[in-house]
């Protein structure tokens, strides 16, 4: 008998998850940390370093490192939200820088999942320096849940989306 | 000439390099690696993120560098919209300039990996110059 056919699965809780998440790949390489969580929100920090700077004149962190870490911060929200670690994929990410992180500062990603459908996730989050009252950018996204697969049900939608 | 573009220490970093030039512009890629790994064997959203933002200023200091001009570049935003899962190879990226203002650039970039017609990931950008 398989393990998961006995046990409920595990509630999802992004402090416990963070214990493994970030051990590998893309976010074991930036380095980031799990900081806060809420009902429906997580915060993650992205600690400064030398190779992720954007600017050598200014030292302020890139603002690719910052999007993977609302990118990451997106997800976790939406497994917290829903307490359940369903695959879900980006479809739209919008960051809007408000001023550059200040010089040697690590920065931190909060968002919340405001919405859940279905199908589809909506989250919206700030990355801050210190001050979360004096954000470094806002973000918006929107996320769609692998599991239920609407090509299961619709091979018209598969032709027309292909193999991804 | 893309060549004399440099890359901030984040896209050395991360591993993207200038590997050709298509329309004037710079093309970037960044081969797949633990570097780049979101769920296991796929590219990390914000590591294809960090690729088209490359691109994009890639393609910005490059037009620039033609007109002659070298302002300071500020970004005013990304929109980064996801079409396919980014596989376990390669990945490319190219910018094209949409509109080249005298403050503002608005910049679209492309990425794709094994067929250039399937691109997985689109962003456009808005940057300020200063």
């Amino acid at each position: 008998m398989h393990l998961c056919m006995i046990m409920p699965p595990a509630l999802f809780d992004a402090r416990e998850a963070s214990k493994w998440f970030f051990r590998h790949g893309h976010t074991a390489w930036l380095g980031l940390r799990f900081t806060d969580q809420g009902e429906n929100w997580v915060e993650l920090e992205l600690p400064w370093r030398a190779d992720l700077v954007g600017d050598s004149q200014s030292g302020v962190l890139a603002s690719g490192p910052i999007i993977s870490l609302m990118d990451m911060a997106s997800g976790m929200a939406i497994w917290q939200a829903s307490r359940t670690f369903n695959p879900v994929a980006t479809l739209d990410l919008r960051v809007d820088y408000q001023r550059p992180a200040r010089e040697g500062a690590s920065v931190r990603g909060r968002v919340e999942c405001y919405r859940r459908t279905r199908s589809a996730a909506f989250v919206r989050g700030i990355a801050h320096d210190g001050d979360p009252g004096d954000p470094v950018a806002h973000v918006a996204g929107v996320f769609m849940t692998i599991g239920a697969d609407p090509r299961k049900d619709n091979p018209a939608l598969a032709r027309a989306m292909g193999n991804g | 000439m893309a060549e004399t573009i440099l890359f901030p220490a984040y896209a050395r970093s991360l591993g993207i390099t200038i590997v050709g030039e298509e329309a004037g512009m710079p093309l970037l890629s960044v081969d797949f690696g633990p570097n780049v790994e979101g769920r296991p064997a796929h590219f990390h959203g914000g590591a294809t993120a960090g690729l088209l933002e490359t691109a994009g200023y890639a393609a910005l200091h490059t037009a620039l560098l033609a007109a002659g001009r070298d302002p300071q570049l500020k970004p005013i935003n990304i929109t980064v919209q996801y079409l396919a899962a980014g596989k376990s190879q390669a990945s490319f990226a190219l910018g094209r300039i949409t509109r080249l203002g005298r403050r503002n650039a608005n910049v679209s970039v492309e990425a794709w990996q094994d067929d250039r017609t399937r691109p997985i990931a689109t962003a456009v950008m808005n940057i300020l110059m200063v």
